[in-house]
């Protein structure tokens, strides 16, 4: 190859390059390394985290059994390997399961359309507050404090930068559910959205209902979120919001220490021209078989440029197809049964503890430590190779005698025995 | 001649939704081992729903023949060369996904007890090591979910640092022949974008420069090597000008595959950066994601890094949340550890030297193509090509056909197209990147391909025009799906009807 | 090819005088060269509109070209049929496919715009 080049050496291909950028020495980075001693290597780090234990920690990342299909089907090399389906005529696999998981998403949610996938559900959230923006031109948003703690923080990081004013509200202090009081009392005309998650923070589902009349009421949309999506197979979904904000971690996807992960975005029909991110759309190929390709590109960065919708340009193709493996596994009955499970679970063990709050909960719930400290009661369970909930000080300076416990259907009645007795 | 591919039975195969039949399930679950709970009691009636309306029900069989069948009708990486510019589709290799699954790895949760996370967050400080070294750096966050994302976050250090000095400016520069994602990232990150023209070599002009330079300007936005894949001759004059008028230099990295272990970003002036880790590093493209956006920055950046940051104590990893400068969280929990496990073995297994090396092939590769290529397409601009190679289709237009259509055929040689009509400073763009996976055979054939598709335009354009022919799928009506969008399907609707 | 009493602008824009309201369109050279149009953005009625600056927008499917107001003045109609059919800008761009109807606030702006022979000439042949 380098004879047809008329080059002597590689080297020569950079030889242009000014020699001021050129690296005077090699990099400090140890020599390449076998198969057998990389697979040893992530083992041994794999070794030093925990394993074996079972967890009840829930707060925005679930433990949920993966069926063995989901990583059968998206190893397939086709799948894996593959790149945007910009090409549509040799990428129908990708298209057709980007249209499935769009339609499941929204018979899931309630909405009537959905995108092929953002980041994760922190990051939708800002794209859902920004879209809600430009739809009513105003510039603030109410957000409450039920919300996850780290998914306000990207919405303040995003926020800053766009001139809109983000404000928290409230939550009530026996039920754990929103406070509409002070909602009522912080909106004003100036509000483009306001964002509640259900089931919330603490577990806690809210009064979706209720919140929607509120800001609608204000010329503002209500843009729900949700961190646990097993809940939708069993709750009513938020067909009141007018933007729907969530991830879908627990869809088969594994904890990964906090990604890869896949968020959700989904709206009305009337919003759709101002949805961020990847849509795929069905039509024809010229023999008139049933195609499906990407659409509606316009609103998206490699046309619009500065004046696009969102500057995001990957989705989480993978990770979706992940979660759409995972509701073609469970299906309709499924999912449900998932989520009555979860709700069983969850309902036993928080019989057996004290409950902070009153409200109605689906698998997690926030226990009252009662004068002990969260982590000794954590340091107790962790010697019998429990991971306890999440002492919730860090994130709720007034809840810092409690903690954040999240039962799935993976934990077993004899461990949340022992949970049982490490309060006792 | 098409020597690559020939056609093929594929299986058809109906949505979900349209083979769902009631009953039909595919999992099973262990019985309760406690009390079931009336969703309606516990929740309350307003609160549960009847069922998710029509959502799949389908067997085990069924399901694995849906998803299996959908991926015949792919193309990928595992099925040849995807010469897509910028896009560095090199292989992704196997060993990358056994022990990103490891038990250990993939099961932990990112708020459990930091004594028990030691191998993870060891696993994040290396990859972090290993990227400063490689862009000649200070620091590095891999909390961007991807490149876009990462281009945010580097966007707002900026945005940071220069508020910290007292006047964060108004606006930010960027060539025309930059990415779609650049400009977008700036409104987002609330700066006005200005457009740098290219000269007439496809590099940044110094003049255009020097008077777009003023004391408003925050940043310029620069790839390098450029989207024609050339190498800015004058990057080092460039990014002191911008230091001498108190701006800062971000770089996308998308094209970092040609400087890996030859040149290093932090030599040559830039601040802050961004590296595609599903480009450079191999991590699997996935249909479209995920990614991950690794940012280096220098020193004066460091403080405004994004929150948490590891930190070690002893023999101990922490995460440290008491950055007072940071910019605060791009995205929750500590970024896509799952994507940083891939990098990261992709790293250990080429080791310093066979990064070096396989630049070089990269190098190689894209010069040989373009040498093969070029008696038959206009090349874009005659400086030296580096990972990539761009041509013009001016000589196939005067037949009436466009880079669209000649990557439309290329499609009938059994190859994935090139990057059309991209960047947008060069008339009718073929932008080619093979990568250092492919080899001379393959390289020959894709040659091959766009030689032989040459003639065919001469003879007979007509036939090119309306390629694909060999695929299961012919040309799509793009327009009508825009028009008339439908973006789920429904259960009366008339269009959507079980696979033909 | 290009109607004598209307008006035009380099950026392919043409008014047509009915009174004291512009009508306003884009030209048969400006849908050519967006391709197939699959939609347009018009701005509310009521809203106004400024002599250069954008109204609204043409959108093919892998381009957006801005539309700019040809004339100043306050939106009293617009065209609601392209909502359903965008189609029709490539069609009939002179005439079933007008964009917005304003109520001029300077009538005499139109004398800074091209007439039909200038846009013919400064477009060239077609």
């Amino acid at each position: 190859m380098l004879e047809t080049l008329g080059l002597s050496r590689v080297e020569d291909l950079f030889a242009h390059l000014p020699p001021e950028v050129i690296s005077k020495r090699p990099l400090d980075i140890a020599p390449g390394k076998s198969e057998y001693e990389i697979v040893d290597y992530f083992k041994a780090r794999g070794g030093e985290n925990a394993n074996g234990y079972t967890s009840f920690l829930g707060a925005g990342a679930y433990c949920h059994y993966r069926p063995v299909l989901v990583d059968t089907v998206v190893s397939r090399g086709e799948f894996l390997t593959s790149y945007t389906p910009y090409q549509a005529e040799i990428a129908q696999g990708t298209l057709t399961s980007i249209f499935e998981f769009q339609t499941m998403i929204c018979q899931l949610t309630g909405m009537d359309v959905a995108n092929a996938s953002m980041y994760d559900g922190s990051s939708a959230v800002p794209e859902a507050a920004m879209m809600a923006a430009r739809l009513t031109r105003r510039h603030r948003a109410l957000i409450s404090r039920t919300v996850h703690p780290e998914y306000r923080e990207v919405l303040l990081t995003y926020a800053r930068h766009q001139g809109m004013q983000v404000e928290e509200f409230g939550y009530q202090r026996e039920a754990g559910a929103l406070d509409p009081v002070e909602l009522e009392r912080k909106l004003d005309d100036q509000t483009a959205a306001v964002i509640v998650q259900s089931p919330n923070f603490f577990g806690i589902v809210e009064n979706i209902r209720q919140a929607a009349k509120i800001a609608h009421t204000h010329g503002a949309l209500l843009i729900v979120v949700f961190t646990e999506a097993v809940a939708l197979g069993l709750l009513e979904p938020p067909r009141d919001a007018d933007i729907v904000a969530g991830e879908l971690q627990s869809f088969a996807i594994p904890p990964s220490y906090g990604g890869p992960y896949a968020g959700i975005i989904a709206t009305r029909e009337k919003y759709i021209r101002q949805l961020p991110g990847r849509l795929v759309g069905e039509t024809r190929d010229t023999h008139g078989n049933r195609a499906f390709c990407l659409t509606l590109s316009t609103r998206e960065q490699h046309i619009r440029r500065e004046k696009a919708t969102s500057n995001i340009c990957t989705n989480q193709a993978l990770i979706a197809l992940m979660a759409t493996v995972f509701m073609t596994v469970y299906g309709k009955e499924g999912l449900r049964e998932l989520a009555i499970q979860n709700l069983s679970k969850a309902n036993y063990l928080a019989g057996k503890l004290p409950q902070r709050f009153s409200g109605p909960f689906f698998n997690e719930f926030v226990v009252s430590t009662n004068g002990r400290s969260p982590d000794d009661i954590n340091h107790a369970l962790l010697e019998k190779k429990i991971i306890g909930g999440l002492p919730l000080a860090r994130f709720y300076p007034e809840l810092d005698n409690a903690m954040l416990l999240c039962c799935t259907e993976m934990v077993r009645r004899e461990q949340m025995d022992q949970v049982v007795e490490a309060f006792a | 001649m098409i020597r690559k591919a020939r056609q093929h039975i594929t299986q058809n195969e109906p949505l979900l939704f349209e083979q769902s039949s009631p009953g039909k399930r595919g999992y099973q679950l262990p019985p309760l081992d406690v009390p079931e709970i009336d969703p309606a009691a516990a929740l309350g009636a307003g609160n549960t729903r009847a069922g998710i309306e029509d959502f799949p029900e389908v067997s085990e069989v069924e399901a694995i023949r849906h998803f299996t069948r959908l991926s015949t009708w792919n193309y990928a990486i595992d099925l040849g060369l995807y010469p897509l510019g910028s896009c560095t589709m090199k292989y992704n290799p196997r060993v990358n996904e056994l022990v990103a699954r490891i038990d250990g790895l993939a099961w932990i949760h990112p708020y459990q007890p930091e004594s028990l996370s030691q191998g993870a967050m060891e696993i994040i400080a290396e990859l972090e090591r290993c990227l400063v070294e490689i862009t000649g750096m200070h620091a590095v966050t891999l909390q961007p979910a991807a490149g876009a994302h990462g281009e945010l976050t580097g966007i707002l250090l900026i945005r940071a640092l220069l508020e910290s000095r007292g006047n964060p400016r108004k606006k930010i520069l960027i060539p025309d022949s930059a990415h779609g994602t650049n400009p977008a990232t700036a409104a987002i990150a609330g700066y006005k974008v200005e457009n740098i023209k290219s000269n007439d070599r496809g590099m940044t002009d110094l003049e255009t420069l020097a008077q777009a330079l003023d004391e408003d300007v925050a940043a310029l936005m620069i790839t390098n090597p450029n989207t024609v894949g050339v190498f800015e001759e004058n990057i080092t004059r460039i990014t002191r000008m911008l230091h001498d008028k108190g701006a800062l230099v971000y770089m996308d990295g998308a094209n970092m595959n040609a400087l890996v272990g030859i040149s290093r970003p932090g030599d040559f002036g830039v601040d802050v950066m961004h590296l595609n880790l599903h480009k450079t590093f191999s991590t699997p493209h996935g249909g479209g994601g995920p990614g991950s956006g690794a940012v280096a920055v220098k020193k004066h950046l460091e403080p405004f890094l994004p929150t948490p940051r590891l930190q070690r104590s002893g023999d101990r990893w922490s995460w440290n949340y008491d950055i007072p400068h940071s910019i605060g969280r791009v995205r929750s929990f500590y970024g896509n550890f799952g994507v940083l496990v891939r990098a990261l073995a992709y790293i250990m297994a080429h080791g310093g030297d066979g990064l070096r090396r396989a630049t070089m092939d990269a190098l190689l590769n894209a010069n040989y193509i373009r040498k093969l290529v070029e008696p038959y397409y206009e090349i874009a601009y005659r400086a030296p090509s580096m990972h990539e190679c761009v041509f013009s289709d001016d000589r196939q237009a005067a037949r009436g056909v466009r880079t669209g259509d000649i990557a439309k055929r290329l499609i009938d040689y059994g190859f994935h197209p090139y990057t059309v009509s991209f960047p947008l400073i060069v008339h009718g763009a073929l932008m080619i990147e093979p990568t250092e996976t492919e080899s001379k055979s393959e390289l020959d054939l894709f040659a091959d391909a766009l030689i032989s598709i040459a003639k065919e335009i001469e003879e007979k354009p007509e036939f090119v025009l309306k390629a694909p022919h060999l695929t299961r799928t012919s040309r799509v009506d793009e327009v009508t799906a825009a028009r008339r969008p439908i973006l789920r399907w429904r259960p009366q609707s008339s269009v959507s009807r079980a696979a033909d | 090819m290009y109607p004598d009493n209307f008006h035009y602008t380099k950026e392919h824009e043409w008014v047509r005088l009915d009174g004291t309201t512009g009508v306003v369109g884009i030209t048969f050279h400006a849908q050519k060269e967006l391709g197939d149009i699959v939609y347009v953005d018009l701005p509310k009625i009521g809203t106004t509109v400024e002599k250069g600056k954008t109204l609204g927008s043409v959108e093919s499917v892998k381009a957006v070209s801005d539309v700019y107001a040809p004339i100043s003045g306050e939106v009293l109609e617009i065209n609601e049929a392209l909502a359903e059919a965008p189609e029709k800008l490539n069609q009939d761009p002179h005439g079933d496919a007008w964009l917005v109807k304003i109520k001029m606030s300077s009538p005499d702006e139109v004398q800074q715009l091209l007439t039909a022979a200038e846009y013919q000439t400064y477009v060239g042949a077609e």
